[in-house]
């Protein structure tokens, strides 16, 4: 087991660190849920407006478990929906590629792949994990996410290897999402001190499962694995793109609007 | 759809007519192999058709509040009931297929503009309060029409229904709840509710469609029991299972003439405006344009990747075929 590198120059004395790693989790899943929830009604074909409906479905109700949780590790009275709608940008804990807006279906699709790849191995080593409400979380999540990724690299390989227009547009998305990736596997000190409390999950041999996957599909698909470069992170600490605090106006306006209020 | 009178219903075999109204009139059931007038195949057509598509354009007006849906646990069940809507589209595509229009064909005919839904999904919603109205009132409505549905004669379309009707109930239910906690909530919260059902109400009853006398597919319908009921007899049992829900959490109806007739056992309701509902058939409603424009784009937008679907198939399909 390789000891956690800490990302990020800056280190601060994290409070609660399960409370930090339950939101890192649950907003992936929320914030990429919502994204994909935008294209209800507005798919390529009838098939995939349901296909995508329930994937956002998935995601929305994993990110809603585990904020749940969150709120209850965090003993301060915050239930899943105050940290839903009553948390501002520099207070979501997603990675940033997951905040991007929709872009087209290729931008969807791509990204979808690229996070199912990620999420199925990040699910399968905490669904053993030993603190077991995390445990039960993650082993039904992963049953979704095992769908998803099946979808999501058919869908790698039909517009890979599909015409030339849906082959330029899903290179396009993995060029432009690259950078991006490397954000999923970085570790810093809440992974370090959660690790003691048995949650054990090994970042650098996720990465390393997760190329071969990400390899191969993107292989098969006859696409192009970008080199490496730039690349974009910071969620994890608050750090995100302009895109979404937009996300967040639009999904919290009702319930900022009406503090208190029960829905 | 308009339907032009049919060169083939006047050489249907009077034999065969009076075969098939006898089975018909026998209670049973008419499947997709059968022998059946051609005037019978379009208006199931064509009720079939508009059926498909109000559930597909219906998605919109209600697709329109899953980002800004106040909770989690309302997110998701908008998600899962837009899901459904799409899912009932696609049944009732594939059973209108059955008689012999694909699904390609009734798409066309939606997007170009020649074929028609149900005028409700033609309002806009405004606020989150228009979610509950529309799983109330809207799917309440449904219910109502489909209930009947589920007895009518073509069985393909007979079973859609039941199985439709049980998810439906399901939206119902949960629009009513949110109905029910915005109305027992804060005063904006009320005000709310009470706006929505303002709005929402008239286009409800218009849900089914132009009084008896003046529905011309009516009596045509009721004879080959594809309707059981008419259009006035479902609009009164939608009226009098509706009031006392409203009556039940504290909110009004935009009718001063709603009043319980103690001998029908009737709520008595006022004039219906059947000019707003023909302008909105005309497609003069407040959103008939933008529902068709999204329909389009989404359409347009996804056509790459119904290319792209298809030259894989093929792709992979010769491959097997070289591979054997």
């Amino acid at each position: 087991m390789t000891a956690p590198s800490v990302a990020g120059k800056r280190e601060e004395i994290i409070a609660n660190p399960l409370f930090e790693y339950l939101l890192r989790l649950g907003d992936d899943r929320l914030v990429l849920g919502h994204r994909m929830s935008e294209w209800c009604g507005h798919g390529p074909i009838l098939e995939e407006d349901i296909a995508m409906a329930n994937i956002a479905l998935d995601l929305v109700g994993q990110g809603s478990a585990l904020l749940k949780l969150a709120g209850e590790t965090e003993g301060a009275g915050r239930d899943e929906d105050a940290l839903a709608y009553f948390r501002s940008e520099p207070e979501f804990r997603n990675a940033q590629m997951l905040e991007l807006p929709k872009g087209d279906f290729a931008f969807t699709m791509v990204r979808q792949f690229l996070f199912d790849a990620f999420s199925v191995l990040q699910w399968d080593a905490l669904a053993t994990c030993t603190f077991a409400p995390l445990a039960g979380i993650a082993a039904k999540a992963l049953k979704e996410d095992r769908y998803h990724l099946r979808h999501s690299s058919d869908w790698m390989l039909r517009m890979g290897d599909g015409t030339e227009e849906s082959h330029a547009r899903a290179q396009k998305a993995l060029n432009h999402l690259w950078r991006f990736t490397g954000e999923l596997f970085e570790s810093d000190a809440v992974d370090a001190a959660v690790h003691a409390q048995g949650i054990v999950v090994d970042l650098a041999a996720i990465q390393s499962r997760w190329q071969q996957t990400v390899f191969d599909v993107v292989g098969r698909a006859t696409l192009a694995v970008p080199p490496a470069g730039a690349t974009s992170s910071g969620g994890r600490r608050g750090r995100h793109t302009e895109s979404l605090g937009h996300m967040l106006a639009e999904m919290q306006i009702v319930a900022r609007s009406h503090p208190g209020a029960k829905w | 759809m308009e339907q032009k009178p049919s060169k083939a219903a006047a050489t249907d075999d009077p034999a065969l007519v009076a075969a098939f109204e006898a089975r018909i009139a026998a209670g049973e059931s008419i499947e997709p192999k059968d022998w059946m007038p051609d005037r019978y195949r379009r208006q199931l057509t064509r009720m079939m058709s508009q059926h498909a598509h109000s559930e597909i354009v219906g998605m919109l007006p209600e697709g329109n509040w899953i980002t800004r849906a106040p909770s989690l646990r309302r997110k998701m069940c908008l998600i899962a009931k837009v899901q459904d809507e799409a899912g009932h589209g696609l049944y009732i595509y594939c059973g209108t297929e059955t008689l012999g229009t694909d699904r390609q064909t009734l798409v066309e005919q939606l997007l170009d503009g020649t074929a028609k839904y149900s005028s409700i999904f033609n309002y806009p919603t405004l606020t989150w309060a228009d979610i509950g109205c529309i799983g109330w009132l809207v799917d309440g409505a449904a219910i109502v029409n489909q209930t009947v549905l589920a007895k009518a004669s073509y069985g393909p379309y007979a079973r859609a229904m039941i199985r439709i009707c049980k998810e439906e109930n399901f939206h119902k239910r949960q629009g009513y709840e949110i109905v029910a906690t915005l109305a027992t909530g804060t005063p904006a919260q009320k005000a709310m509710v009470q706006d929505a059902l303002n709005r929402w109400w008239w286009p409800s009853l218009m849900m089914f469609g132009p009084s008896d006398k003046d529905s011309p597919n009516s009596a045509e319908l009721l004879k080959w029991r594809v309707k059981r009921k008419t259009n006035d007899e479902l609009r009164q049992r939608f009226v009098n299972l509706t009031v006392p829900q409203a009556q039940a959490v504290g909110l009004t109806f935009p009718d001063p003439d709603l009043k319980y007739d103690e001998a029908s056992e009737d709520w008595k309701f006022g004039a219906i405006d059947w000019d707003e509902f023909f302008e909105v058939i005309k497609g003069n409603g407040p959103c008939n344009q933008d529902r068709i424009a999204a329909r389009r784009k989404a359409h347009d937008e996804g056509q790459w990747v119904r290319e792209a679907s298809a030259a894989y198939a093929e792709k992979n399909a010769a491959r097997s075929t070289e591979a054997a």
